[in-house]
């Protein structure tokens, strides 16, 4: 029997026949290449092996694309393919390297206290913070850095911090909200002179920016398959092997895959589209940047000259080329989306989280709360076009311009009051 | 999360949204009443204003609401539902009624809450402004 083309197999999602709102939410999530998915598709129909199984030729086919994968991934960030562990994606990746450093490297036994000092930052990932925030449960000590303005770690910032029991520093690459770009070749360059394991989270960064772990001195790099048009539940650490060698505790126990860090039977169509994502990333992330750059500049340029009192949230030029955060003064970013609903993205405000918390990024960059509830993301991909761009920029004018008639806020503006000086009535 | 459709209609053609002036012209109007609830860094402010007659009747109303969807829609609806009722009328409407109108999910509850303060509030600075005794008056009394 003929084995079923599974690239053309029908769709039966419920609303796929209607019309799909253009997807400027890229970095919650990218399509799939196709091309990924073509490679992917044998390892689940026809070579479905354990990379595992070394008797047999399905397991040795398994493992012949994880090495694939494992040479590409490798490729990517400059890296020795002996230097990447498959994990389930970026927060499998970051509670690995944190916690597993930790872990390896602490100064006092469980039960103690003392056992080492991290330093990390406020806006971070969850999937940073609430690893080290389990630590310190641990008896170990964490320093959150306050992010400036403009929301970029610097080097000095993490200096200042560093104490004779600093064991480990996790600063990410690029923010995945607001895109901003972190000191990172100079942090890790500082960790390597005091002997500091230094560990950032690339989700945002790899696949986008050009990645070197030795000449970046990066030690642990986390990193995601469905944020670089890979498939979603596969991600990937790196862990330095030589000049430091860095170990790691495991958090899984089991089968010792992965060299003992990873234990678990690996994904191999999942790893095998994720090293031809990192493939392709690494030949098409050049022309791609430059003109998403162009594409970022173009909406936030025409967007200020439209609609006064906009502002675009983290530092001017440093940040990743796919992602701008706006904040449009006096109207609220939920009922923003709704305005513009025939377009994914993103709002900083939580209005239908129970806290009704705008987004903690934005707030520790100190951008005040009322902007944050007015704040859109707007991310981008390789199949983002200039026409969706001019869409995009004429449909949220209008929606702002129509909030803004109906905004008190706009009218006391308007009137010159100072909105943060009125005692309002907070419920 | 799927709004109703008539949160949607409200969003998309707001019923009475402007104001009787601007916030200096309002408070020098006895005939209007003025209430702002809600704060900038919670993510909703209603602002109502309300036209009544000596009588005690609200004989106009108008909004702006900087919030969601459902806060837009609330605000809308409640302008709708106090014209042309007295001011007692106007008071005994409650938040539930405006929930089930417009079918908000439980995490909305508390902009339906804000309109009711809305109406509250605004009725209450017409009565400071005309003498009558306001639900703070009564509440001293009843301390007394």
């Amino acid at each position: 029997m003929e084995s079923p083309n599974f690239i053309h197999l029908q769709y039966n999602l419920s609303n796929m026949n209607k019309p799909r709102p253009l997807y400027l939410d890229n970095a919650a999530t990218t399509r799939c290449d196709p091309r990924v998915v073509e490679v992917m598709l044998p390892y689940l129909t026809e070579a479905y092996g354990n990379s595992g199984s070394r008797n047999h030729a399905f397991g040795w086919e398994a493992e012949e694309a994880v090495e694939k994968a494992r040479e590409q991934a490798a490729a990517l960030i400059c890296a020795n393919a002996k230097e990447i562990i498959f994990t389930s994606g970026a927060t499998e990746s970051n509670n690995l390297a944190i916690k597993g450093a930790a872990h390896m490297y602490a100064k006092n036994p469980e039960g103690q206290t003392g056992r080492g000092h991290i330093i990390t930052a406020l806006h971070e990932h969850k999937a940073v913070l609430d690893p080290c925030k389990r630590l310190q449960k641990e008896g170990f000590d964490v320093t959150y850095l306050q992010p400036p303005a403009d929301g970029v770690i610097t080097v000095d910032m993490v200096a200042k911090e560093i104490r004779p029991d600093t064991i480990l520093v996790s600063i990410m690459w690029a923010n995945n909200e607001i895109g901003t770009i972190n000191e990172v070749p100079a942090i890790g360059k500082l960790c390597h002179d005091k002997e500091i394991i230094f560990h950032s989270d690339g989700t945002q960064w790899v696949g986008k920016m050009p990645t070197d772990v030795e000449r970046d001195n990066i030690d642990l790099l986390s990193w995601s398959g469905h944020k670089m048009y890979g498939p979603k539940g596969v991600g990937a650490l790196y862990v330095r092997r030589r000049k430091p060698r860095v170990r790691l505790e495991a958090i899984f126990d089991g089968g010792g895959q992965e060299r003992g860090m990873r234990s678990g039977t690996l994904n191999i169509s999942g790893i095998a589209g994720f090293g031809k994502a990192c493939e392709l990333c690494q030949h098409e992330m050049q022309a791609e940047g430059e003109r998403l750059l162009k594409f970022r500049n173009r909406l936030e340029t025409e967007l200020a000259k439209a609609i006064e009192v906009t502002q675009v949230n983290g530092n001017a030029s440093k940040r990743v080329p796919n992602i701008t955060n706006i904040s449009f003064g006096f109207v609220e970013g939920e009922s923003l989306l709704m305005g513009i609903k025939d377009i994914a993205c993103s709002s900083g405000s939580a209005c239908t989280s129970a806290s009704l918390e705008p987004s903690y990024v934005l707030k520790s960059l100190g951008v005040g709360d009322e902007l944050a509830h007015s704040s859109l993301r707007l991310s981008m991909s390789r199949w983002t076009t200039e026409k969706e761009i001019d869409y995009t920029i004429a449909s949220i004018t209008k929606a702002v311009l129509h909030l803004r008639k109906m905004s008190p806020l706009y009218d006391l503006f308007k009137e010159g009051v100072d909105i943060s000086k009125i005692q309002w009535q907070t419920h | 999360m799927a709004y109703s459709d008539k949160v949607i209609e409200h969003y998309q053609n707001p019923h009475n949204v402007g104001s009787f002036g601007s916030s200096k012209e309002v408070q020098a109007r006895k005939d209007v009443g003025v209430g702002i609830v809600g704060a900038p860094e919670c993510g909703d402010v209603m602002q109502l204003h309300i036209q009544v007659s000596d009588a005690g009747v609200i004989q106009d109303a108008k909004f702006k609401c900087f919030g969601c969807g459902s806060a837009i829609a609330s605000s809308s609806l409640a302008t709708e539902w106090i014209k042309g009722k007295t001011v007692d009328e106007a008071l005994a409407i409650k938040n539930t009624e405006i929930v089930e109108e417009l079918s908000l999910p439980p995490v909305k509850i508390h902009c339906s809450v804000l309109a009711e303060d809305s109406i509250r509030a605004a009725i209450e600075d017409w009565k400071k402004k005309n003498g009558h005794a306001t639900a703070v008056d009564a509440h001293a009394a009843h301390a007394h």
